[in-house]
């Protein structure tokens, strides 16, 4: 379980750029939940989401992940407990080391690393399998580079990363947004199948109000650094872009003029 | 042409640089952190191994204690980097001038001749092998040694970990790598590599200089580029072996230029003759990838 309350982070305080990113953002994820998260441009969705990851500290308010506060942590320290598939297929995996590197590398996340050898031979069964299930033929090019493979390709394995090792949350960062539509079907269709399969808990910002309404259990609204609606079970059921916009016209008494929210 | 103590003088000097050129690996290469600690860090290693050797220690014991002089060196330098958020390059200027006058302090003065004094070469002279080959014996055996191990700790957990925060910092931090102490981590082993070298350079020399350091950053890094030219450092092993390379070629290279009578060259040119290698290690290397593009081409 994972939850954040009244978080507070001001850009540039003092300065005539003064960017208030987060105003009293609230939102408690459960145990084997998978919300979408949506919103306009700058309505705080990647600074909650570099929040929850560490990658950026708030200036008020608690992280709570698995009952451990987690507030002021940097990222490192919060790797165990929070996975993370970033925007930029590039940004997820190093392309100079091997897959099977990248991935030695991710099973050992947030756990101690020692002076034994890094690429194990008893990671390969399970790097294999796990690779087959993305029937792109990478189980068999284990000690190819990173850099050699598509960004969908690259995109996948990163997923797959998150995934090797449990973690009580999975922060999904944007990460069809830089894909071409076939390979973002694909890898969409992927964060799903691991998500249900392995039962994981996680959060996926995304810029598409269709894919936040096709994909997950709950999905949040999120407008000028807060929590504007958020629904889920019955209620989001059969639920259509239009009636999305319609609510939150309705409770903001705003009109929704980013395109691409209407558009995606 | 070379005669045969010049060419066994340049292969020994040669194997000194290709320690160095593995601590510029190490933090040019692996950690993409531009560290000119190295000009200070070499003399520093010199002075600490010449003083204790004077103090009479055992000078194995003198050596080891300059590594861990320069491990302290690269530590200042990543710290100011990582803790005080100063630039990685400016970092390493700092430390390299503060090393300056501590190598001074070191030394109570500018230069100490180890002549007559036992060095970790002293035994070696009894074997039956000519005089000049015996430094180039000893320091083939340490470079060996050097290169397994860098090799083996780039290949554990914690090396893999120093590669992926050079490679992708964010991506380091995600896996939960402590980032910033693998930069102080690496900095720290980089520069007692370098010291590692200095102690050997004053013992295989017989004297430790405070100006001894000045431009060994150049030569490691045409060492490196010069490797890397003639061997393709796909992997951590054969961008070991590339440094090594390109140190013992960058030093023969040097020496026959020296020697070459009808270029005319003498030795206060050697710091010309380093910038124009490194320039042409960097430009050979594309040259001859269009070369071969312009041959192929008509075939596609």
């Amino acid at each position: 379980m994972i939850s954040a309350t009244d978080l507070r982070l001001t850009f540039g305080k003092g300065t005539p750029l003064e960017n208030p990113a987060l105003r009293g953002m609230s939102l408690t994820v459960n145990q084997g939940e998978f919300v979408t998260v949506i919103g306009s441009n700058g309505a705080g969705k990647s600074t909650f989401l570099n929040a929850l990851a560490g990658e950026t500290l708030v200036d008020s308010g608690t992280i709570v992940v698995d009952n451990v506060n987690v507030t002021k942590l940097p990222t490192h320290k919060r790797a165990g407990r929070v996975a993370r598939v970033f925007q930029d297929p590039l940004a997820g995996t190093c392309e100079g080391l091997s897959i099977e590197e990248n991935l030695s590398l991710a099973i050992k996340r947030g756990q101690f690393r020692g002076l034994g050898t890094a690429v194990k031979k008893q990671y390969m069964d399970k790097f294999r399998e796990s690779l087959s299930s993305l029937n792109l033929g990478l189980e068999n090019r284990l000690g190819d580079k990173m850099g050699l493979l598509s960004g969908g390709q690259r995109q996948a394995v990163s997923l797959l990363m998150a995934s090797l090792t449990p973690s009580a949350i999975l922060l999904l960062d944007e990460h069809t947004a830089a894909l071409d539509p076939k390979t973002a079907a694909f890898v969409l269709e992927l964060t799903t199948k691991i998500i249900n399969e392995q039962k994981l808990t996680a959060l996926m910002v995304t810029h598409s109000m269709k894919q936040a309404l096709e994909v997950g259990t709950r999905t949040v609204m999120l407008h000028q650094g807060q929590v504007v609606f958020d629904i889920a079970g019955k209620d989001r059921e059969g639920l259509e872009v239009k009636d999305l916009l319609e609510l939150f016209e309705k409770q903001r008494g705003l009109t929704v003029d980013d395109d691409s929210l209407l558009l995606g | 042409m070379l005669s045969e103590i010049a060419f066994y003088g340049a292969v020994e000097t040669g194997l000194i640089y290709g320690l160095v050129a593995f601590g510029i690996y190490l933090s040019f290469r692996v950690l993409d952190f531009p560290d000119l600690t190295v000009d200070g860090s070499f003399p520093l290693g010199a002075a600490v191994a010449a003083v204790l050797i004077m103090e009479g220690w055992n000078p194995w014991l003198a050596t080891g204690s300059a590594v861990l002089a320069g491990m302290a060196a690269g530590a200042v330098t990543a710290i100011l980097n990582v803790k005080l958020n100063i630039l990685n390059l400016l970092a390493s200027i700092l430390t390299m001038i503060a090393l300056y006058s501590i190598n001074l302090r070191v030394m109570g003065r500018p230069n100490i001749a180890l002549l007559g004094e036992e060095t970790v070469l002293t035994p070696w002279y009894s074997l039956d092998i000519a005089y000049h080959q015996v430094p180039v014996l000893l320091f083939a055996i340490v470079i060996i040694v050097a290169l397994i191990l860098l090799w083996r700790f780039m290949k554990s957990e914690t090396g893999l970990a120093m590669r992926a925060t050079g490679a992708n910092a964010r991506m380091a931090r995600a896996q939960g790598i402590a980032t910033g102490a693998m930069i102080i981590l690496g900095v720290a082993v980089s520069n007692g590599l370098v010291g590692l070298a200095g102690a050997l350079f004053a013992q295989s020399q017989g004297a430790a200089d405070v100006t001894m350091g000045v431009g060994v950053i150049v030569i490691g890094l045409a060492s490196l580029i010069g490797g890397e030219a003639v061997i393709t450092p796909s992997t951590v092993v054969r961008a070991l072996i590339a440094c090594v390379v390109g140190a013992i070629i960058y030093r023969l290279a040097i020496a026959f230029a020296l020697n070459a009578d009808f270029l005319g060259l003498q030795a206060q040119d050697l710091n010309l003759i380093t910038a124009v290698l490194v320039t042409l290690a960097i430009v050979l290397p594309g040259v001859r990838t269009s070369l071969v593009n312009k041959l192929t081409r008509k075939k596609a």
